[in-house]
């Protein structure tokens, strides 16, 4: 008698299913296009989801807290604008923290909403975004923000320098990787991030106080937003004051691809970079297909899909689960 | 009944899951009009056998026939469509849905157009909500009912479908003397009709009461099946745990000391009113009523889970406002919350981070928790509980109900609280277990602690208590010593008789 069910087919391709996937695309790609799997590639692909990799680090303890934000694509513009405004007014070595704090101040006016006011994240992260998007345009004034002195400024060492042979971004992207790993995996705060959104009654009961945890999440993610947009800031030393407009939804994606789910209690720093490997060279490989960069939308879309509804076949173990 | 056919034979089942041989080799059947009850310690497997029989666990090796046709049972759908209807351990219903949709999920009553049929349905639930006798009516939110309450519309779904064998798991957990004897009633119904009933429990009592054999499993593995009129407790007790079981009480009387906790004129709106009572170091209170006798409310206003209205509580002689669970947990107090699924555990997380997150703030090495020091408590309380599991590394949603309970227990005893107050902390515990947890408590007591224990069944609160306290809807009607408490006057307590009227 065959001892391998359907059932354990269907659960074991679910659970693993994002990763197959991604084995038969790279393969696909690889033949399709020689230049894919080279060392020059795989560095650029890394380096270009290094600023998406920042940001996706600090929401996946959002998510596993069981909230979202969705404000973090124009959060980056903001700390991007303010930061090359400040460059040129009161210089680098100020105008670093002075974004940082401001950057953080909005994370926590989020944490504050969500955390002890108890308000849907949804609702209050979608109105930051565009509110955020407001204070932006109003800072700016709408104009673009560019350095005067674009040679003459060691700002640019976030963006464009690097040390051993590795760009600092993809440093910045690792270290930060490594820190906030720990942090999750290893700390009280950590356990308590996951007990919140596993069941935030049962951590009650446990004395955990449940804002606080939901707060700190949101101050780790604005941090994690500030230090994108410093990121894409010495990159390109000007910006416009849409620079981030849309990330929220690939960092969105990359954390869900990577398995955390939107339910709370599961994911991990771990898995969120794979997660945010597989985003970057999938857009990079259409790219080097010649597709049109914006078919990128589209597909990103489909990813969250595929990856939504994996998460919940993964649950109840079978790929269809019609509703009643 | 010798000359009639199982409706249903379980053969040779083996399951195995990572770490864990659940079944071996074990087999199974009903007659028809048969209430046949499956009994075994906590994880012996009885859970799992019946979700392979229920389509929700595929079997590794046996089979399962009805009547004659060997069958296979793809899915829970499958199942239910075959006549079996499954009444869960751990409750599975919708919180945000009414009564009438839980109980008609995926098929309620339609009209043209495929419109819900809302007339029809609410009809059709409260005729059976009405054969239940129950306090609710079909459009009540099933989130703002009480556990029994939500158990017993588990019950009320299995009376919509034709069953040819329904399933009971540990249904009177949660429940009531009186919603017990409704639920005896439908079973002893569904049996006049033919149907034969599957039913786990870990109460004596009530398997002398209804059912027709017993089948014992141990380990996973088959112990024997027995006529229920040829055998008794304490044989059956022995083939379940290997050993006779010994129910002395601890009747260590050790010294009462100083009152640890004083409750002074507490009300709480209309949950309860006016308590007044102490707790002695040394000492184990029993709080003793009906559901909704507003219990559970003093043990969360003594959490810190809700603000009293009037009253004032005294902590070592010093008068406390008890602002929030950590605030409680700082002060000493522990509590064993009575729904293990929903505020005792995280069921995501492995059994060890379960079992510290009251105090992981205080484990730690350098920033890190100190995940040695974890698996050390983890591993007394393992010990100490004898909780079945691989390793601390198991999800807890994957342990038998008994050891979440034990799992539950474990983490509020490793507060090491100078005041504990646990919640209904047998349910769902075998017999060998809850007489040992019994046995621990009163060496807790022993030790200087000082204990509240909230439950339903009178065997418990008369074994383990010094004093009794009788609530009736709100209020204490009385308190009794362990000496002057009997049966009698303990129901007549809690019914609202004062005794003065009674006699
Ligand atoms: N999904 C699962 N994954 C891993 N192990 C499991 C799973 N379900 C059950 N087990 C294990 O199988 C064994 C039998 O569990 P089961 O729930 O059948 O016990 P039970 O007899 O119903 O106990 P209780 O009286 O506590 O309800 C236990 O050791 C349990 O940990
Ligand atoms: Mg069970």
């Amino acid at each position: 008698m065959a001892t391998v069910s359907k059932q354990q087919i269907g659960s074991v391709l679910a659970k693993q299913g994002i990763l197959i996937a991604f084995a038969v695309f790279i393969v696909a790609f690889t033949f399709a296009n020689s230049k894919f799997l080279t060392v020059d590639n795989v560095f650029s692909v890394v380096r270009s989801s290094a600023i998406l990799g920042v940001m996706a680090l600090g929401v996946t303890f959002v998510v596993i807290s069981g909230n979202l934000d969705l404000s973090v694509g124009s959060m980056m513009s903001f700390s991007t604008i303010v930061v090359l405004d400040l460059h040129d007014k009161i210089g680098p070595f100020l105008a670093i923290p002075a974004m940082f704090a401001m950057t953080l101040a909005l994370g926590a006016l989020i944490g504050f909403l969500v955390g002890y006011l108890k308000l849907n994240s949804l609702i209050v992260t979608l109105g930051m975004l565009s509110a955020i998007h407001g204070l932006t345009l109003t800072y700016s004034g709408g104009k673009n923000m560019d350095i005067a002195d674009k040679e003459g400024t060691w700002f640019s060492v976030f963006g464009q320098g690097s040390a051993l042979g590795i760009p600092v971004p993809i440093l910045i992207f690792l270290l930060l990787a490594a820190f906030l790993g720990l942090v999750l995996s290893k700390t009280p705060f950590g356990r308590k991030v996951y007990a919140v959104g596993g069941n935030g009654t049962a951590a009650t009961f446990s004395g955990i106080r449940r804002a606080r945890t939901v707060f700190f999440c949101y101050i780790i993610s604005s941090a994690c937003v500030a230090t994108a947009g410093l990121i894409q800031a010495s990159r390109s030393l000007g910006s416009q004051n849409t620079v981030g407009q849309g990330l929220e939804l690939e960092v969105l994606a990359a954390v869900i691809l990577g398995g955390a789910s939107l339910m709370g209690g599961s994911g991990t720093i771990f898995k969120t970079v794979i997660g945010v490997l597989i985003l970057g060279f999938i857009q990079n490989g259409l790219l080097l297909l010649g597709l049109q960069f914006y078919v990128q939308f589209v597909v990103t879309w489909i990813i969250i899909i595929l990856a939504v509804w994996l998460d919940i076949a993964a649950k109840r173990g079978k790929l269809m689960s019609p509703i009643a | 009944m010798t000359d009639a056919k199982p409706i249903l034979r379980l053969d040779g089942i083996v399951k195995t899951f990572p770490g864990v041989r659940a079944l071996d080799g074990v087999s199974f059947s009903v007659m028809p009009g048969e209430v046949h009850a499956l009994m075994g310690e906590n994880g012996a497997g009885k859970s799992t056998l019946m979700k392979v029989l229920g389509g929700i666990h595929q079997p590794d090796e046996g089979a399962i026939y009805m009547g004659d046709d060997r069958v296979v049972m793809a899915g829970p759908l499958e199942a239910k469509a075959k006549g079996i209807v499954f009444i869960h351990q751990e409750l599975s219903l919708a919180e945000e849905l009414s009564v009438a949709e839980n109980i008609y999920l995926g098929e309620l009553p339609r009209k043209s157009f495929g419109r819900v049929d809302w007339t029809t349905l609410t009809d059709k639930t409260n005729a059976i909500l009405k054969k239940l006798n129950v306090g609710f009516d079909a459009n009540t939110l099933v989130g703002d009912l009480s556990i029994a309450n939500q158990q017993m519309v588990e019950i009320a779904r299995a009376l919509t479908v034709d069953a040819k064998a329904v399933i009971f798991d540990e249904p009177t957990a949660s429940l009531t003397d009186a919603e017990k004897s409704v639920l005896f009633d439908v079973i002893s119904d569904l049996q006049a009709d033919g149907v034969g009933i599957i039913y786990i429990s870990h109460r004596m009592e009530e398997i002398f009461k209804i059912t027709d054999r017993i089948t014992v499993l141990r380990d996973g593995q088959y112990q024997g099946t027995v006529n229920t009129r040829e055998t008794n407790e304490e044989s059956v007790t022995q083939l379940m745990i290997g050993r006779k079981l010994d129910l002395t009480r601890n009747a260590s009387h050790h010294e009462i000391g100083d009152v640890a906790l004083e409750v002074r004129n507490l009300s709480c709106g209309k949950l309860y009113k006016d308590i007044s009572f102490e707790v002695r170091r040394g000492e184990v209170v029993g709080f003793y009523g009906l559901v909704g006798a507003g219990r559970t409310e003093i043990a969360e206003t003594l959490f810190g889970l809700r603000d009293p209205s009037a009253g004032q509580i005294f902590l070592d002689g010093q008068e406390v406002r008890i602002s929030s669970p950590a605030d409680a947990i700082t002060r000493g107090i522990s509590l064993v919350p009575e729904d293990r699924k929903g505020q005792g555990l995280v069921l995501g997380m492995n059994c060890r981070d379960n079992m510290t997150l009251p105090q992981v703030d205080d484990l730690k090495a350098g920033p890190f928790v100190a995940e040695g020091a974890e698996i050390a408590i983890f591993d007394q309380y393992r010990d100490q509980l004898d909780i079945r599991t691989p390793s601390w590394r198991q999800q807890v949603g994957n342990l038998s109900g008994g050891n979440q309970q034990k799992i539950v227990i474990g983490k509020w005893l490793s507060m090491h609280p100078s005041l504990l107050i646990v919640d209904e902390p047998t349910r769902g515990i075998d017999v060998g277990s809850k007489s040992e947890i019994h046995k621990l408590l009163r060496a807790l007591a022993a030790k200087g602690y000082a204990v509240m224990v909230i439950s339903s069944e009178m065997p418990e609160v008369l074994h383990v208590s010094d004093r009794i306290v009788a609530m009736y809807s709100g209020r204490i009607m009385r308190t009794f010593t362990s000496d002057e408490v009997t049966e009698d006057n303990l129901i007549q307590a809690i019914s609202g008789i004062k005794a003065d009227q009674a006699a």
